[in-house]
């Protein structure tokens, strides 16, 4: 095995996390910042040339951004009775690739999650009291409240220039925003997008109801914004082409139109692609101890060991888990036990088809932008009374204007046709093809103990190393919470004039049906206190603190809100803490 | 070597609209032009006519609009089979190959392309059949996984962008009213609300003004 010479700071993944976490270290210190990149370096000028829907949203080979699972996926079961099986094609999961990761191919979507969410244990057993809680529950608080959060999230979103509306300035709740959201230190970046036509009907609809919408906000902009690194984007075309696709004139927020132009300034800091993460070496493995750098096998098949003087691990929420349990570091979470920390409380996006509606006029539903819509956060987790509910926490109704192509949305037909193919089918299918929409709903995913990672007995990589296998089903709390949020679809979807309503099916077994979710959280946790948690609340791992860990898995269970903007964050929270504190005193931070 | 196939196509075959060359540049076909011979990558001629059949009754062409063999749905299909998806080259598999959970996805051995090689050997007559035959054929195969590979492919070859050989002149797109990869909604998002606004259909290519590889050609 060749060995490198030692570099300061080494991150593995060069992801939204990973480079915001160079670009903020390499930019603020002297010190050298290597990330290392399985993937390919992309080009964003060339991403007009990917606006083909079949190599795009379905093949997922445009530009290479997507995982190519015939060398690494996942295994899934709903129980432990279940053999858990890979998943052989990308759809449920569509985990990024190359510079940038899933940050060029990203939705966008970006709420701020719910003050609560942070403290979402001791909030619930506060209002509700701990028999309330759902059997085999695993949720907990952060370690870290929203207080502590709104600087981090105000730079994060002057960092993408979020578009949105305030509902919260300081405690002056502001109508047309959300006045149920947390409070907010001033306004948003820049205003929200336009909402087309599908989304204003649903805002008139969940007016009339009582309910409060407010415009989506999002990390595509509304109009031309200049960052505080100085980063100038374009505003949205409504092109639709945002979700799976890079945005072709980089209006969308991802990481190599925001991140790459300011890494590229600084010297110090340097992006090493096509180079596969075998492992994390300890200084005393296997055990405890700070951890030396890592190996990796680069494109020509070599085995290299890479040292470093802090480790920073910022790959997908799957890869987190799997290197950390791979390279032996802290203990597997054991299932029938309790004990351990590493792989438990995954979780996921729970969002569903409240109602599917068939409109009496045409949508011109090919206009829109992957996140941009309304939303009503008056059912959200800690806004919603559960007292009289048969389940906790709750989550927003939405509908969104997505921008849709043909390929992936043709088909659906109303109960009354009969068939999936033929004359009877193609006529329903072609006429209504523009009145179809969803009324959309995005719930909290509580964590349990059942549902969790640990390393495949069967499956295998392309190099022989065992795939993450996940074992995760919904429990009744998701499911009761399915049910409410049906019938205030439905509600909705009348009120709007629907000529044709289908509601959700029951929510059944979690599957591998493609976009049920796609973010998954959880595995290496930040938490409160390392009996219970991977990682503490600053995202440095408990036993070795010249290990930090970014993104999805570090989340303690599935809030309402996308992900991203959170993961970036406490990115940002994570890099104040090292260059503060972390560099003056190299030490446990917690 | 492999003897190579042509579909030999009359006008009224494929109903009367436009066929592809050998370089992939798309040419018209007249109801007076001589029969035309499209080279095949993966199918024989007699699979690509059962194909074309087939494909036909799950999307007619009836008065609403065109169907798959005005889109070039067969010729869709058999670039994608001879190219990296038909041959599972992104596809996870390694074994062992377990029957699971249906809401698993496919768990089978079998690229695309040897589904259809398999399956169209039990279909073998059905483009001499009449169409309520045709019917009767596919409805005893419709819960198979070689049907749900044909609708889904039926459905992409009728609404792909025509680089990859279907969807010919657009007129997937025609029919549903999708413009194709438009540059620019931003002064109609907030019109045409509860009206049609049906800009003229451009592929990527004319968008670009470049030939873009399409990911079936990759080697």
């Amino acid at each position: 095995m060749k060995t490198l010479s030692a570099v300061d700071v080494l991150i593995v993944g060069g992801g939204w996390t990973g480079l915001l976490m160079a670009k903020e270290l390499g930019s603020r210190t002297p010190l050298s910042v290597v990330v290392l990149e399985r993937g390919p370096a992309h080009n964003p000028d060339e991403y007009v040339k990917e606006m083909d829907e079949l190599d795009g949203a379905i093949r997922k080979r445009s530009g290479i951004k997507v995982q190519d699972c015939s060398k690494e996926t996942a295994t899934l079961r709903r129980s432990e009775s279940e053999r858990a099986l890979p998943l052989r094609e990308l759809g449920l999961l569509i985990p990024g690739t190359g510079v940038g990761g899933a940050g060029e191919h990203w939705g966008a979507t970006s709420y701020r999650m719910m003050p609560e969410c942070f403290e979402v244990l001791s909030k619930t057993v506060e209002k509700y009291g701990a028999k309330r809680l759902p059997e085999g529950h695993s949720i907990q608080d952060w370690g870290v409240t929203y207080d502590e959060m709104e600087p981090y999230y105000t730079r994060a979103e002057a960092l993408m220039g979020i578009s949105g509306k305030a509902g919260n300035i300081r405690g002056k709740l502001i109508e047309g925003g959300n006045i149920f959201e947390g409070w907010r230190s001033g306004e948003y970046p820049t205003p929200p997008t336009t909402t087309p036509y599908f989304s204003s009907l649903f805002g008139e609809a969940v007016k009339s109801l009582g309910y409060h919408p407010f415009p989506a906000p999002v990390a595509t902009l509304s109009e031309a914004y200049t960052n505080p690194d100085g980063v100038s984007r374009p505003g949205c075309t409504y092109c639709g082409y945002c979700n799976m696709y890079g945005c072709m004139i980089g209006a969308k927020a991802q990481p190599t139109s925001l991140l790459l132009p300011v890494i590229k300034k600084h010297k110090n800091i340097s992006i090493r692609t096509g180079v596969w993460i075998r492992r994390i070496l300890r200084e005393h493995s296997p055990g405890k101890g700070r951890v030396r750098g890592v190996t990796y096998t680069d494109a020509s098949g070599e085995e290299v060991f890479q040292p470093a003087e802090v480790v920073v691990l910022a790959t997908w929420t799957l890869n987190n888990t799997r290197l950390l349990l791979l390279s032996g570091i802290g203990e597997p979470y054991n299932v029938k036990t309790g004990d351990g920390n590493v792989g438990r409380n995954l979780s996921a996006d729970f969002k569903i088809a409240a109602a599917r509606v068939w409109m009496e006029k045409p949508l011109n539903r090919f206009i829109g932008s992957a996140p941009t819509g309304v939303s009503v956060g008056d059912l959200d987790g800690g806004v919603l009374d559960n007292t009289n509910l048969p389940f906790l926490r709750g989550g927003m109704l939405r509908a969104l204007n997505s921008g849709y192509q043909p390929i992936a949305t043709f088909g659906p037909v109303p109960r009354s046709v009969k068939g999936t193919w033929g004359s009877e089918w193609k006529k329903a299918a072609v006429n209504l093809y523009d009145q179809m929409e969803d009324v959309r709903y995005d719930g909290e995913f509580f964590a349990y103990k059942s549902n969790y990672m640990d390393l495949d007995p069967t499956y295998k990589d392309v190099h022989g190393d065992p795939l993450i296998r996940l074992t995760i089903d919904w429990g009744e709390n998701e499911h009761r919470m399915a049910e409410f949020a049906t019938a205030k679809g439905i509600e909705v979807a009348r009120v709007m004039g629907a000529k044709e309503i289908i509601p959700f099916r029951e929510l059944g077994h979690f599957d591998a049906n493609p976009y049920v979710v796609t973010q998954l959280r959880g595995g290496t946790i930040m938490g409160k206190s390392p009996d219970s948690s991977v990682l503490n609340p600053y995202l440095q791992h408990w036993q070795a603190p010249n290990l930090f860990v970014l993104g999805g898995s570090v989340i303690p269970y599935a809030p309402t809100a996308r992900p991203t903007l959170t993961l970036l964050t406490l990115t940002i929270r994570t890099a104040d803490a090292i260059v503060d504190r972390y560099l003056k005193n190299p030490g446990p931070l917690a | 070597m492999k003897r190579r196939h042509f579909l030999t196509v009359s006008a009224a075959t494929i109903g009367g609209l436009l066929i592809y060359s050998l370089d992939g540049k798309v040419f018209r076909v007249s109801a007076e032009t001589k029969p035309v011979r499209v080279p095949l990558r993966f199918f024989s001629e007699n699979e690509a006519r059962i194909v074309a059949a087939a494909t036909e009754r799950i999307f007619p062409s009836d008065e609403v609009g065109p169907g798959a063999k005005d889109a070039g749905v067969v010729i869709y299909i058999d670039r994608q089979l001879a190219g990296p998806y038909g041959q599972d080259r992104y596809r996870y598999t390694q074994g062992p190959f377990e029957s699971g959970a249906p809401d698993l996805g496919y768990q089978g051995k079998e690229s695309p392309s040897q589904v259809y090689r398999e399956e169209l050997q039990k279909l073998k007559g059905f483009d001499q059949l009449k169409p309520a035959e045709q019917d009767e054929r596919l409805k005893q195969i419709e819960s198979t996984h070689f049907f749900s590979l044909l609708r889904r492919h039926t459905i992409e070859g009728m609404f792909c962008d025509p680089m990859h050989g279907g969807n010919i002149d657009m007129i997937g797109w025609q029919m549903i009213g999708f413009p194709g990869p438009r540059m620019s909604n931003r002064d109609d998002v907030a019109k045409h609300f509860g009206e049609s606004f049906r800009p003229k259909p451009s592929s990527l290519f004319q968008i670009t003004g470049t030939k873009v590889p399409a990911s079936e050609d990759q080697k």
